[in-house]
């Protein structure tokens, strides 16, 4: 018997009431969103229960969205997998501005501890409980959090090209509406 | 402890410092890497040692990292292949096609059965070419330099093969949204007819000259091994988790590129050592000549692209005589496509594991976000844990079964 979207749905509300929303489909992936408070439990109750049995962490990422309001203005994406009955499910935390942290799931799966070092090098969120939170893939003297979308790719003192014409201006993307 | 290489402020520095044996031993603390031969690729190892046996160890990484997520933020659709090709360089084709696959996925593109066909074709190629420089590079590092070179010759035909496809041979930058630049000639068929033929008998020469080895068998068996739980829990997919015999394959599980077509079966190990991971490979390069083959026999005929004019470039010679094809042209190569919001996930089976790219679109020309989910990245992990308590010798045998490529690693 294979595990259904509403099965997931009404385990996860149920388990977690108020704490979990917006339940979609995006695409293929079905996809909702928990407070930042509950995640770590939330990943744990998806990964030991008995009918979710979500047992791969495949993929943990950050997301930096400028236009959200400063209470939602980072997001960390969780993506599990259950290999038992094949269903991938995509769960995203999202920070506010002035304090970007959320609970460490190392101690869910232990191959989050890179993914966290890595979120953290490049977004700066501050993972509470991580054994060994330091950059990983930048230099440890580093101030800033690159991948943060206040951060321009190239040098804005150069003269030499105007940017203008390659769609690289700060502001080139539309804020999502939807 | 003089040694001026070594972080006196580092965990191991302060270990050594302060152990004392009876018998008047001392632990002491040695860099592997970032450049040692052994390495195939910047990545440092500070190994802990008493004796020649390793006590415990600290990796670090991102000697090469190029910012490829944030360069692609600011690139179109095509600009980002090249950037996929320098993840895993061994076996690039991959990397691309999983790009194409996500792009497609986003944009809702359909691709044509001949197209996929070709798509499973090259993927397969890159896959043996990968397992190929992992397994033989595996013997060179045990001191057995020969075979390598039996199968050399035909990672040189893999790359013509390349190369009469897209013109390139490592970093390929091959395929467009929707398929590939042109159809593949008939100096590429025979070529891939060719690789079929003489590949499997250099293959089988030096898979004697290992599989039932005595030294070969002393070096590895029992090496580096990990158990399935662990594997899964420190998220190992690929070569490397089938060698603890979890049979889990992306192309199985989820398939794309029309996977679910050929007749294949997943080679699991059982002890999830080095040697089994060497074994694992072996029988899927195997796996892949049959899939290659099928594709052949079985090869529809169509088109080698779909039909969406406003992401693939018109031809060429209707770009020098028409306006409208010029103006189309000009657009898409600026960027100026039509992209959907969307956020999606595609993965694919590479060559050392799950390999996604998590796509966000905001409706520009450039990704919102694109985040690589590199599957060695995510295991180099568990180094560590897999050669603690072993001999340093055989550390340098684990790190070439494990195939961590150091520009995936770093991204």
């Amino acid at each position: 018997m294979s595990l259904e979207i509403t099965d997931i749905q009404t385990k996860v509300s149920g388990r977690f009431e108020g704490g979990v929303s917006n339940f979609r489909m995006e695409q293929d992936i079905f996809t909702f969103e928990a407070g930042s408070e509950i995640i770590k439990d939330v990943i744990r109750f998806m990964k030991e229960d008995e009918t979710l049995r979500f047992n791969f962490l495949t993929d943990l990422c950050g997301v930096h969205y400028p236009d959200n309001d400063t209470s939602s203005q980072y997001a960390v994406v969780y993506l599990l997998h259950n290999w038992i009955d094949n269903v991938r499910v995509r769960v995203k935390t999202f920070l506010p501005a002035d304090k970007v942290e959320v609970d460490t799931v190392t101690g869910v799966f232990a191959s989050a501890n890179w993914m966290e070092r890595e979120t953290y090098d490049f977004y700066g969120v501050h993972f509470i409980g991580h054994p060994n939170l330091k950059r990983i893939l930048n230099d440890e003297g580093m101030k800033s959090f690159p991948m943060r979308k206040e951060y321009p790719l190239e040098d804005s003192a150069r003269t030499d090209k105007d940017d203008r014409f390659f769609g690289r201006t700060p502001d080139n993307y539309e804020p999502n509406t939807k | 402890m003089s040694d001026l290489f070594i972080d006196q402020e580092h965990r191991f520095a302060k270990i050594v410092r302060e152990q004392r044996f009876e018998d008047g031993r001392e632990l002491s603390v040695l860099n592997f890497g970032p450049t040692h031969p052994s390495t195939h690729g910047v990545f440092q190892n500070i190994l802990l040692l008493d004796g020649e046996r390793i006590i415990d160890a600290d990796t670090t990484v991102g000697y090469i990292h190029r910012a490829f997520e944030k360069i692609a933020e600011n690139r179109t659709f095509y600009q980002i292949t090249p950037l996929t090709d320098r993840l895993n360089y061994c076996s690039a084709p991959i990397n691309n096609m999983c790009w194409w696959l996500t792009v497609e996925k986003a944009l809702g593109v359909e691709v044509p059965k001949r197209a996929q066909y070709m798509r499973v074709i090259i993927m397969e190629i890159a896959r043996i070419t990968d397992h190929l420089i992992c397994n033989s590079i595996l013997g060179v590092d045990l001191g057995a330099y020969s075979p390598f070179l039996y199968v050399m010759k035909y990672r040189e035909l893999a790359y013509e093969i390349y190369e009469e496809i897209c013109g390139a041979r490592m970093t390929t930058n091959m395929g467009r949204i929707g398929g590939f630049e042109r159809d593949f000639s008939e100096a590429c068929w025979s070529k891939i007819r060719e690789f079929l033929e003489g590949f499997p008998k250099a293959w089988d020469e030096l898979e004697r000259a290992f599989i039932r080895n005595r030294i070969f068998m002393d070096r590895t068996v029992g090496v580096g091994a990990i158990s399935a739980e662990k594997a899964i829990n420190y998220g190992f997919t690929g070569p490397n988790l089938r060698a603890t015999g979890v049979d889990y394959d992306v192309r199985v599980a989820q398939p794309y590129s029309s996977y679910e077509d050929f007749d294949f079966v997943v080679p699991v190990g059982t002890g999830g050592d080095t040697y089994d991971r060497w074994c694992v490979r072996c029988a899927e390069i195997k796996e892949s000549l049959k899939i290659i083959r099928q594709a052949l026999d079985n090869l529809p005929d169509g088109s080698y692209h779909a039909d969406v004019p406003d992401y693939y470039l018109p031809p060429k010679d209707e770009v020098y005589t028409s306006m409208e094809a010029l103006i189309n042209h000009f657009k898409i190569v600026m960027g100026e496509v039509p992209v959907p919001i969307a956020e999606v996930y595609h993965s694919v089976e590479a060559a050392n594991g799950e390999l996604g790219m998590y796509l966000i679109t905001d409706g520009s020309r450039a990704p919102f976000r694109l985040h690589f989910r590199r599957p060695c990245f995510i295991y180099y992990q568990a180094f560590p844990e897999l050669i603690k308590g072993g001999m340093f010798s055989d550390a340098v045998a684990t790190l070439s079964s494990i195939n961590v490529i150091a520009g995936e690693l770093d991204a």
